[in-house]
C-alpha cells in the first residue's frame, strides 16, 4: 500500500480552484473567441485536477474515469468551437464575441 | 523513515515547481494578446498538470492528457490560429473598463465560493488520504473500470466524439452555395 507523499489534497484543490477562476476570468474578459476557447480549456482542466485529487483522497478510481470523460467532452467542444471560428472567418465576420449577438439575419 | 522523508521532500519540490508552472502558464494564457502565444502557454499548462496527475498516482490520465490535449487538441488549435492569421487584441489598453472590473469580481467570487464550499463539505477528510495499492491509476485498472462498471459512460463518450467529428466536418466544409446566396450574419 502506498501512502500519499508530499502535499495533502487541499493544496491540489487550491491549485484547481485558482485554475478554474483564471479560466473564468479569461472567458469573461477576452473578446477573441480563440482565447475564450483556450480559457475554457483551463477551466475544464481545473475541474479535472479536482476530480483526480478527490479520487486519490478517497482511493477510488471513479474520479479518474470521470476525468477521462471530461477530456473527451473537452476535445469535442474544441472541434465544434474551432469549426465555428473557421466558419466565421470564412464569412469575413469579425472575430469578436461581443459582436456575435445574433444567430441569423 | 529517512527514505520516506527524503521522498516526501522530493515530492514537495516537484509539486512546487509543477504547481507554479501551472498557475503561471494559466495566467499567461489569459493575459497574452496574441492567441499563438496563449496556445503555447496552454501547452505548458497541460504538461505541468500532467506532472500533478502523476503525483496523484493517475498514470493513465497523465499519459492521456499529454497525448490527447498537448498532442492532438493543441496541434488543432495552432493550425486554426495559423489559418486565421495573427490578430492581436489588447485587453489592457485604455485603462480598466467595466468589463475588466466585473470579470475580476466574478472570478474572485467563484474562487472564494469554491474554497468555502470545498472547505465546508470536505474539510475534515482532506488532511488524510487513503492508502492505495500499486495498481491504482494504471491502464489495466482504468480499462477494467471502464469496461465493467462504467461501460455506459464509455459508450456515450464514443457517441459524443462521433457527433463532434460529424459536426466539425459540417462546420468546416465549404458551402456549395456561392457567397452571395449565403445569408450574411
Amino acid at each position: 500500500m502506498i501512502a500519499l507523499l508530499g502535499p495533502e489534497i487541499a493544496w491540489y484543490l487550491g491549485v484547481a480552484a485558482f485554475l478554474f477562476a483564471t479560466g473564468a476570468f479569461g472567458v469573461l474578459l477576452r473578446r477573441n473567441p480563440l482565447i475564450v476557447l483556450l480559457s475554457l480549456e483551463i477551466m475544464l482542466n481545473g475541474a479535472n485536477l479536482a476530480l483526480i485529487g478527490f479520487a486519490r483522497n478517497l482511493g477510488d478510481g471513479k474520479g479518474q474515469i470521470f476525468a477521462l470523460t471530461v477530456m473527451a467532452v473537452a476535445a469535442s467542444e474544441v472541434v465544434v468551437g474551432l469549426g465555428l471560428v473557421v466558419a466565421l472567418n470564412r464569412k469575413r465576420i469579425t472575430l469578436d464575441v461581443d459582436l456575435l449577438n445574433t444567430l441569423r439575419g | 523513515m529517512l527514505v520516506a522523508s527524503a521522498g516526501n521532500v522530493l515530492v514537495w519540490m516537484v509539486w512546487i515547481v509543477a504547481a507554479f508552472a501551472c498557475l503561471g502558464s494559466g495566467v499567461a494564457v489569459v493575459s497574452f494578446s496574441n492567441p499563438f502565444y496563449s496556445a503555447l502557454a496552454l501547452i505548458g499548462n497541460l504538461g505541468s498538470l500532467a506532472v500533478l496527475y502523476l503525483l496523484l498516482s493517475a498514470e493513465f490520465v497523465a499519459a492521456a492528457q499529454v497525448l490527447v490535449y498537448a498532442g492532438a487538441v493543441m496541434v488543432m488549435f495552432l493550425f486554426v490560429i495559423a489559418y486565421i492569421g495573427p490578430r492581436s487584441e489588447s485587453p489592457w489598453a485604455g485603462g480598466p473598463s467595466w468589463q475588466a472590473v466585473g470579470a475580476v469580481l466574478a472570478s474572485g467570487a467563484v474562487f472564494i465560493e469554491i474554497v468555502v464550499a470545498v472547505g465546508l463539505k470536505a474539510g475534515g477528510q482532506l488532511s488524510h488520504s487513503e492508502h492505495v495499492d500499486g495498481t491504482f491509476g494504471t491502464p489495466a485498472y482504468i480499462g477494467r473500470l471502464f469496461l465493467t462498471d462504467h461501460l455506459l459512460a464509455f459508450e456515450i463518450t464514443s457517441i459524443v466524439l462521433l457527433v463532434a467529428a460529424i459536426g466539425g466536418v459540417i462546420l468546416g466544409a465549404h458551402s456549395r452555395r456561392s457567397v452571395d446566396e449565403v445569408p450574411s450574419l
